[in-house]
């Protein structure tokens, strides 16, 4: 990443001309200029001029994985809420429990928190979703938090290192939903240090060198605990 | 509506001193709410009015969604301690009529297509009021939607000009709308001079009527730059202490 000024757009603003680029994410033409359509970070890519948002819902894709709450029970699936603006369904299909018609709420109930990944999103953006991956599961305990979706990918940080930082240091499991959804588990300080610092990625998610910042934050907490551990 | 009320002296100076192509002092502030998508405060003159974004959310009731585009709910309301008398709470005559048309215009420049089968709310609430609160709603409730993250072709922006003892003036203030003899509330769509809603209030020549639309049009165009400048002073701050 290069050391340059991230650019803030918001709706309605020029980027550029359609001869010269091509509209990417979150930018539309309008006589052959290209222009923002959401507030956003200017982001160009080759030539694609792409507005990656700073705030919005989750919009949910393919393969991500997420974490949902419950909403209802159905006769042979679940409706699910992931944070998306629309509901998603789990068939009993996509579980790995063998379940009766019908009996659906003796495995998820409403209020129950699942791991999942996105399986389809259609044109008319009816969401289906599955448990049938490597870890996904019923939640049991833990905290789930939220926080704003477009911020996750500062959250895991690059190829994880921020998500390999925090766990590391804290003792901690934690799953982070493409959703904007958090789970957590752990020793109680850790979970706390955990939202702390989440809350700082969040809150300063823009900066530069986040990740080393977090660290020296991180190093520098583990030994005040051991200082009074020791006392 | 006659009067003989004197809202303007020989100098061209109006009641609170402006001259005829002056707007009242504006003060606009991105994403004060946590628990909205988007929010926005604004001040104008001595309007003060407070705009929240929900959504794009799953439409409910059910038979109001359309699977082609997200519909657009804004609700206007005014606090009963907004005016002077203590206004009767809830909707009314007035205010649905201006969430009808705020919510028309505003559907407009938002990219609908993009959330099928959802809403999208806007809550305007009107704290205090002054002359001019539609225009100033939704001014709001565009800037209120940009910081929601909302995708839109363009930040909707209002301004309002009338007439006051025969002359055509910009953004009336309290006695002006009460005593003059015209209002017309304009809003456009900056970035392509689209008209998005358009009233009019009281008696108008053609003449004056052109005139009247060029004021509202200069104003509209000079609140926009202030929008602008409120949500990237919110968000371009961030990015700079950062970086």
């Amino acid at each position: 990443m290069s050391e340059k000024k991230r650019l803030v757009v918001i709706p309605s603003q020029y980027l550029g001309e359609t001869s010269r680029f091509k509209p990417g994410h979150g930018a539309f033409i309008r006589d052959g200029k290209i222009y923002a359509e959401r507030l956003g970070i200017l982001h160009v890519n080759g030539s694609y001029m792409n507005v990656i948002p700073l705030k919005g819902r989750y919009s949910p894709i393919v393969n991500d994985f997420v974490i949902g709450i419950v909403i209802e029970p159905l006769q042979s699936s679940w409706m699910v809420d992931i944070n998306a603006p629309y509901p998603a369904l789990l068939h009993t299909e996509e579980v790995p429990w063998d379940i009766e018609f019908g009996e659906t709420a003796r495995f998820l109930n409403a209020g129950d928190a699942v791991m999942a990944k996105v399986l389809m999103v259609d044109e008319a953006k009816r969401i289906q979703i599955t448990l049938n991956d490597r870890n996904l599961c019923k939640i049991r305990g833990g905290h789930l938090i939220d926080v704003e979706p477009s911020k996750v990918p500062r959250i895991i940080g690059k190829q994880g290192s921020m998500i390999a930082l925090l766990k590391k240091y804290t003792r901690c499991r934690i799953f982070v939903g493409q959703n904007g959804r958090v789970w957590l588990d752990g020793p109680d300080h850790g979970i706390a240090q955990v939202v702390r610092v989440i809350r700082l990625i969040e809150d300063e998610a823009l900066r530069f060198g986040l990740t080393n910042r977090v660290e020296e934050l991180l190093k520098k907490e583990a030994k005040d605990v051991e200082y009074y551990e020791k006392r | 509506m006659k009067n003989d009320k004197k809202l303007i002296n020989e100098e061209g100076r109006r009641l609170d001193g402006r001259r005829f192509d002056e707007l009242r002092p504006i003060r606009i502030e991105a994403g004060v709410l946590h628990r909205a998508d988007g929010s926005c405060y604004l001040e104008w003159g001595g309007n003060k009015i407070i705009a929240a974004v929900y959504g794009p959310r799953e439409a409910i009731p059910k038979h109001t969604q359309n699977p082609l585009k997200a519909i657009v709910n804004a609700r206007y309301n005014m606090a009963a301690f907004s005016v002077e008398d203590r206004k009767r709470p809830g909707p009314d005559r007035r205010s649905v009529e201006i969430s009808k048309v705020i919510s028309e215009a505003l559907e407009n420049v938002i990219l609908t297509e993009q959330f099928p089968r959802t809403m999208i709310n806007v809550n305007i609430e009107v704290l205090d009021a002054e002359a001019g609160t539609r225009c100033a709603g939704l001014t709001a409730a565009g800037v209120a939607l940009a910081d929601a993250g909302i995708p839109m072709v363009d930040i909707p922006v209002a301004c309002a000009a009338g007439k006051i003892n025969g002359q055509v003036v910009l953004d009336l203030g309290k006695e002006e709308d009460n005593y003059g003899d015209a209002d017309l509330p304009v809003a456009i769509a900056p970035r392509t001079d689209e008209i998005l809603l358009l009233q009019m209030d009281g008696h108008l020549t053609l003449d004056e009527f052109e005139q009247a639309f060029e004021l509202a049009h200069k104003g509209c165009l000079y609140v926009s730059e202030l929008q602008k400048k409120a949500l990237l002073e919110k968000y371009a701050s961030i990015a700079e202490e950062v970086s």
